[in-house]
């Protein structure tokens, strides 16, 4: 019998479907198959599509998937996320109720997942997911996250290029100017584009871009600030109310286009397209694509320490030991942070930073 | 780390615009703890098939209030069947007429629900046969 990495490599389906299942579920099986594809990967364009519920996140996702299948000819993975319940963790996955159009086609697999307690609006899996996607030969990944509010940014970490999907209606200026979303936005896609409001929507974008760029990506990773994109050309940068085009043209800076859709009816499609496929290009020429690429798995192998390093002091702690620290904290007679550096220090009560 | 959730399929087949029963069930599943992927309205057998093999589900719920059974699950089961998803548990709910029902178990249907069946039973039924 063929393995499950065999299979997966050659094409097969059912295999990768099961894989997924294994991954997600953080089983031994999956560990070892994630390993082996692991040096498969690294070919793919992960393409992170976020916004506020009911923006048309789902309908975008399927109309670019369209796009990339007739126009490009490129396998296409869609990582559906969806909110799990947090009190019985039970979930309604229904992206694929808007992704109809795309059945009966070889060349794309949509695989839903429920967020499973993660808050960031992905899953702790889906960027496992993504791995495996790519090394089983999908070209562009699109990863949707769960309606994402404002500060749900882990996709930004996870995808080469980031839409922000808004819609007509939804926020006056000041949302525009909270940080949080807007600032992972790669490219702005302004949905429903046939409904009232859609200048003011636009308006309010377009200022807050030009209030907020350049901006150097910095992202806080436990604590600690791990700089992904620093322009090159900061020096002089291009103003933009004379000539967005001019600054569009400059390859040294990304200024985020405004793409407006009506993704129901497939309007504008294309432009978001070429905006992604600029947007990959200026990664490329900038360095930006690998320094992003860095920083992923970076964070990546920092994820897999907390988690391992975490397993290894539950091994090697008594229960009851640790049930009588529980104690004192909820007694209010030791305060968490010293809890966990007890517990660290063994039996010593000497303070030890 | 974490447990395996029991995912499953809801879809509807067929031709019929009445979907609030199959909400119901996915609202009640997802309330017990599973993982619902709702496909929505008029899916053909193949599109059933597609999306129940690309999400790996255990059980696939199918709604179908059309009369439209005893072509629709068939060539439903065949399908999962074809593409190696033997181990796929089908359930029917909506509008099955007693004598239909020996004939849709013969086939594997796992069970049948109509009017009036509670969504505990469900609940229950999809758990014990994924034991």
């Amino acid at each position: 019998m063929m393995d499950a990495t065999t299979l997966i490599l050659a094409g097969n389906r059912l295999a990768l479907a099961r894989l997924l299942t294994q991954v997600e579920n953080d089983s031994p099986a999956g560990r070892a198959a994630l390993a082996e594809l692991f040096p498969h990967t690294g070919k793919a364009h992960l393409i992170g599509v976020t916004g506020a519920p009911g923006t048309g996140k789902s309908s975008l996702v399927n109309q670019l998937a369209l796009h990339y299948r007739k126009t490009e000819n490129k396998k296409v993975a869609i990582i559906a996320v969806d909110p799990s319940s947090p009190f019985t963790g039970g979930a309604v996955l229904g992206d694929r109720v808007r992704m109809r159009d795309l059945s009966g086609d070889d060349g794309v697999f949509i695989r839903s997942m429920a967020s499973r307690g993660s808050v960031g609006g992905i899953a702790q899996t889906t960027a496992a997911f993504a791995q495996v996607f790519d090394a089983a030969g999908f070209e562009i990944v699109i990863i949707e996250t769960v309606g994402a509010g404002q500060s749900e940014v882990d996709i930004a970490r996870l995808a080469h290029t980031t839409l922000v999907v808004e819609a007509p209606g939804l926020g006056d200026d000041i949302q525009a100017i909270k940080a949080g979303i807007l600032e992972i936005a790669d490219v702005l896609v302004i949905n429903k584009a046939d409904r009232p409001g859609v200048e003011h929507t636009e308006r309010a974008l377009r200022s807050t871009l030009a209030l907020a760029h350049p901006t150097p990506r910095v992202y806080r990773h436990h604590g600690q600030a791990m700089t992904v994109m620093v322009p090159a050309g900061a020096k002089n940068l291009p103003a933009l109310e004379q000539d967005p085009s001019a600054a569009q043209s400059d390859m040294a800076i990304w200024i985020p286009p405004i793409n407006k859709t009506v993704a129901t009816e497939g309007k504008g499609i294309a432009e978001v397209a070429e905006s992604i496929a600029k947007h990959a290009a200026h990664l490329h020429v900038t360095g930006d694509w690998a320094s992003r690429d860095r920083a992923r798995l970076r964070s990546e192998l920092e994820a897999s320490l907390q988690a391992a390093l975490m397993s290894r002091f539950f091994e090697n702690i008594q229960e009851s030991k640790y049930n009588e620290m529980v104690e004192q904290v909820v007694g209010r007679t030791l305060s968490p942070h010293e809890a966990a550096r007890k517990l660290l220090n063994g039996n010593s009560t000497q303070e030890n930073v | 780390m974490s447990e395996h959730k029991i995912r499953v399929l809801v879809a509807k087949p067929g031709l019929d615009g009445h979907d609030r029963g199959a909400k119901v069930v996915a609202r009640a599943l997802r309330d017990a703890g599973m993982e619902v992927i709702y496909t929505g309205l008029r899916q053909t057998p193949e599109m059933i098939a597609e999306a129940a093999l690309q999400e790996d589900v255990d059980v696939v719920g199918l709604s179908i209030l059309s009369g439209a059974h005893m072509a629709l699950a068939p060539r439903i089961l065949e399908l999962l069947q074809a593409n190696g998803q033997d181990k796929v548990r089908v359930f029917i709910g909506g509008i099955v007429p007693d004598e239909d029902m020996p004939r849709l178990k013969e086939i594997g249907i796992t069970g049948i629900y109509g009017p009036g069946a509670s969504t505990e039973d469900i609940v229950k039924d999809i758990r014990e046969a994924m034991k």
